[in-house]
């Protein structure tokens, strides 16, 4: 283990270390464009130099391991000199058009001009057209002019996506991006370049123009994409309402866990938070009469929920109410889900798993083929009933009379296809569907009642591998909606049973009190780079 | 030259003695002895880089030829394969035997076609005759050589470039470390020399190491191709022992100044070297006398310039050369050597102002040792050293949109 002194402060760091590493250890920025944790050493920005006692010339600190007793100054004069050099180097050629560029405000460029740059313009020449806002894909425009050639796109298609769609070509000063020869970026990866472009270069053409970025808030979360569970942060735009049209989350961006997605997440999961500002938003309690669907307020729509459920099982028993929970809620919302209807109200038919017609397919990287968040989570807590098997009760037509089915969150009608979701629906008299969006399930209820998607909720994802992760609240409620966890405390109120939940929190120590597996877990201990279920009760489902 | 004109005048017999007489290590310390430094331009010891080839390990070791010259001013590898291909077939295989290679790449530049067909004929002739191939003179000792050509990218004589460029990639040098002695072509050990150098290695062998060393001053063994250009009366590539003076070089070998006209500048050692004034030419020409006067030897390639060169004019004319040959790797360089190239066009032009002179040496102040290979470095030092040197024609062009040079040639 060499010990290594920069700027003064020693650190002790593991054999192989870089320069760039220790210094992060430190806390010392060290600056960079080309260099990035999740890729080859490229070398070549050549914005990382620091001066090693006994080295004549300037290093660049990510490809210089650290040794036993080495000295290195990343505050000197002649580093800052060079720094400053190639930030100039860098920024000649620049078309300077910050006020147009989706990038400012987290710009490589503008950030460290003002941190080891701050010098006045010696550039008397005309500067190098190139290329400008070329779509290249799908999700991704391409501006040559505002490229620093860190080649990190280049490398992420080499290394992480496989994918080889863009190169760098020419040399010298006409160096530049372009694709290669009959290629369009269309990858499941493709967003990845723009979040780790720099600068201005590569932009999301689902960002583009939308929002200043200095306006949008970030909040921690997990994406609800597939049973993966990567980390991300969802970036909302909360106080410049004008701007793109409502569009309340402006961009998912990837959050960094080394268990998880490391650095990266897939298109599917990044472009995939539409539904959440989408016309189709319910947005309060809707009751079915002749066909036509009236607003109605939280306290008649519970009233009327719990009455139906009351008349059903006094009329026909408990087994004559179907309860089809969702792998897309939160544990919290399940927990709450099995507490109310399983334990209080005594209901055994509560499932979770519709039968796909057409299964999703996973990418053999994160994108996996179970596209629901909360699916581990759902099996251990849902699990311990008496064995109810909604396939099964799919698959043959029931001969014991069925009153009310209560769908959380599922379109079946996507999921069974038309006649079947028709066909199964239709065996039940009163039909309640809790949802975040207007659906073709949603439409055959005779109760709507409307729910907070999972970026205006806080509460826990298990991924596929056990490991449970934070969800944070973006974004307010749309509406009149709620956070399941509270609809469903609404209800149990409202049928007489009062929980007392203040939060989602407390519902989850709660959980895990009552669940074996989500034994010893806390929002504490969950921290924001998630935690294991209990290994010991692990139930392979 | 015939293989059989070759062995009349002593050829092969280096190779014979090596290949049955003496151990790969007692080769490798003879070529230590004999003072030999790399010919390509950076002068390293040969010896002391072949002993960095690890003699153990299940990769094989290659032997790369370095035949890309491309810097200007600079013909001396195409001499020798015009010359005496055999002499380098011979001291490919003696290098190639001393770091235990079984494997050797030619690397030729795409432009020289000609030589390139001369490389393929001799190396065919050397295999016919048993000097390549499988147990070569009944040694046990095997030879593979292959010629590769270029496609006509000076980075690509960057040792690093070349291997890129030999694995069918783009030819940009590689970030160090690792060195190619460790990890070179396709990630095995790699030695990668100079056409001259490895020639210089079969009179080492023949002779002895202490022979060649007293042939030059201390630390610069032997001889060196020495190619003259630019306005002498007799311009050409001259052997010629190191440590000889340039002054000599450019009177008595190259025949004076073309025309008698009165010598102005000197390049010493290929385009990319600090100039030198007609007063620096009492310089002993080996790499350390060089070095001590604040220029190089570099690659040999002596540019005579008479008092009727215009310096700005030269200077933009190498600059050009660099920003077209620049890899675009790194930042410095690439911005770099276009930013100079574009300033001197307009010092040229007489559009430029006092301030443009000192951006200039600041410009290649930034681009000095902080890139990965030393084209950056190449493109800057002929900047500072011509306007240092020659500053007064500069601010002649920045201050009366003229030049004073050419205008008194038409005169």
């Amino acid at each position: 283990m060499p010990t290594v002194t920069i700027n003064q402060i020693s650190l002790t760091v593991p054999d192989g270390t870089t320069i760039i590493q220790a210094a992060e250890q430190l806390n010392i920025e060290i600056p960079r464009y080309c260099y990035h944790p999740g890729l080859s050493i490229a070398g070549s920005c050549r914005m990382c130099l620091v001066e090693i006692e006994k080295m004549p010339k300037l290093q660049p600190a990510c490809n210089t391991r650290v040794t036993d007793g080495m000295v290195v100054t990343s505050n000197s004069p002649k580093v800052k000199e060079a720094v400053s050099g190639v930030l100039e180097f860098l920024l000649i050629n620049h078309p300077l058009d910050c006020p147009v560029c989706d990038q400012a405000g987290e710009c490589y460029l503008q950030d460290y001009y003002m941190k080891f740059g701050l010098y006045d313009s010696r550039m008397n020449e005309n500067k190098i057209k190139r290329h400008k806002a070329e779509a290249i894909g799908p999700h991704v425009i391409l501006d040559t002019e505002r490229c620093v050639l860190c080649s990190r796109c280049v490398r992420f298609v080499r290394e992480v996506s496989h994918s080889n769609e863009i190169g760098i070509f020419n040399r010298g000063g006409q160096s530049e991006i372009r694709l290669l020869p009959d290629q369009v970026l269309d990858n499941n990866y493709s967003g990845n370049v723009v979040d780790i472009c720099p600068v201005g270069a590569l932009t999301d053409r689902d960002f583009r123009f939308q929002c200043r970025v200095w306006y949008l808030s970030k909040a921690n979360s997990v994406c609800n994409g597939c049973s993966r569970g990567c980390n991300i942060t969802v970036e909302a735009n909360r106080q410049r309402p004008h701007h793109g049209e409502g569009r309340r989350v402006m961009r998912l961006k990837p959050r960094f866990n080394k268990d998880v997605n490391q650095w990266w997440i897939c298109d599917v999961g990044r472009y995939g938070y539409k539904f959440i500002d989408d016309p189709s938003r319910l947005t309060q309690p809707l009751e079915k009469k002749n066909g036509e669907f009236e607003a109605l307020d939280w306290k008649t729509a519970a009233q009327r929920a719990v009455d139906q459920i009351q008349a059903a099982k006094q009329s026909a028993g408990a087994n004559s109410i179907v309860i089809i929970a969702s792998p897309q809620l939160t544990n919290e919302d399940l927990f709450i889900t099995r507490k109310f209807f399983g334990m209080d109200l005594g209901i055994e038919q509560i499932d979770f798993r519709v039968p796909e017609v057409v299964p999703s397919e996973g990418d053999g990287f994160l994108l996996r083929a179970d596209r629901n968040p909360n699916t581990r989570g759902a099996e251990a807590i849902l699990s311990d009933g008496d064995g109810f098997s909604l396939p099964r009760m799919i698959e043959s037509s029931s001969k014991q009379p069925l009153k009310l089915l209560y769908i959380c969150e599922q379109d079946l009608t996507v999921k069974l296809g038309d006649d079947r979701s028709r066909q199964f629906v239709g065996q039940f008299e009163y039909v309640i569907y809790q949802g975040s969006n207007e659906n073709e399930t949603s439409r055959m209820a005779n109760l709507v009642l409307p729910t907070a998607t999972y970026a205006e909720v806080t509460g826990t994802f298990t991924n596929f591998e056990g490991r449970v992760q934070r969800v944070n609240a973006g974004i307010e409620p749309l509406g009149d909606s709620m956070p399941v966890w509270q609809i469903v405390c609404k209800l149990a109120k409202t049928a007489g049973f009062d929980y007392g939940y203040e939060s989602a929190e407390e519902v989850f120590a709660d959980l895990a009190e009552t669940v074996t597996e989500f034994e010893g877990l806390s929002y504490e201990r969950i921290g924001d780079q998630g935690a294991k279920l209990a290994e010991s009760a692990h139930v392979q489902a | 030259m015939t293989v059989e004109e070759y062995r009349q005048t002593g050829g092969y017999e280096a190779l014979k003695k090596v290949l049955f007489e003496m151990k790969p290590d007692q080769v490798i310390e003879e070529v230590k002895k004999s003072g030999l430094r790399g010919r390509g331009g950076a002068g390293f010891p040969t010896g002391m880089k072949w002993s960095f080839i690890p003699k153990t390990g299940d990769k094989p070791r290659y032997m790369v030829v370095n035949s890309d010259e491309s810097e200007p001013g600079t013909c001396k590898d195409r001499v020798i394969i015009e010359k005496t291909p055999f002499l380098l077939m011979e001291g490919i295989a003696i290098s190639s035997y001393a770091i235990g290679s079984s494997t050797c790449y030619l690397y030729i530049r795409g432009e020289y076609y000609d030589q390139a067909m001369i490389l393929k004929k001799a190396i065919e002739d050397a295999y016919k005759h048993g000097y390549l191939g499988k147990n070569i003179l009944g040694s046990g000792y095997n030879l593979d050589v292959y010629l590769h050509r270029g496609a006509g990218a000076y980075i690509c004589g960057e040792e690093t470039g070349l291997l890129e460029s030999l694995e069918g990639k783009k030819g940009w040098p590689r970030l160090k470390p690792p060195f190619p002695a460790t990890s070179g072509l396709y990630g095995c050990p790699t030695c990668v020399n100079n056409v001259e150098t490895l020639t210089a290695v079969v009179p080492i062998l023949q002779k002895g190491g202490d022979w060649y060393a007293s042939l030059g001053t201390p630390k610069n063994g032997g001889t060196r191709l020495f190619c003259v250009s630019g306005h002498v009366k007799k311009p050409g590539t001259y052997e010629l022992p190191m440590g000889i003076p340039l002054r000599s070089i450019i009177y008595d070998y190259a025949g004076g100044i073309k025309d008698d006209r009165k010598l102005k500048a000197v390049i010493p050692g290929g385009s990319s070297v600090p100039i030198l004034t007609a007063n620096e030419i009492d310089v002993k020409m080996d790499f350390d006398s060089v070095a001590a006067i604040g220029s190089l030897l570099g690659s040999g390639g002596v540019v005579v310039m008479n008092e009727d060169t215009c310096m700005v004019k030269a200077l933009l004319r190498i600059s050009k050369f660099y920003a077209h040959e620049s890899c675009g790797q790194c930042t410095p360089c690439r911005e770099g050597t276009t930013w100079l190239k574009k300033t001197l066009q307009r010092v040229y032009d007489g559009d430029a102002r006092q301030e443009d002179l000192d951006h200039l040496l600041g410009i290649a102040f930034n681009m000095m040792g902080t890139t990965i290979c030393a084209l950056s470095d190449a493109a800057a030092m002929p900047v500072r050293s011509y306007i240092q040197k020659f500053r007064h024609e500069f601010e002649y062009h920045v201050q009366h949109k003229c030049c004073d040079v050419e205008a008194a040639v038409r005169v």
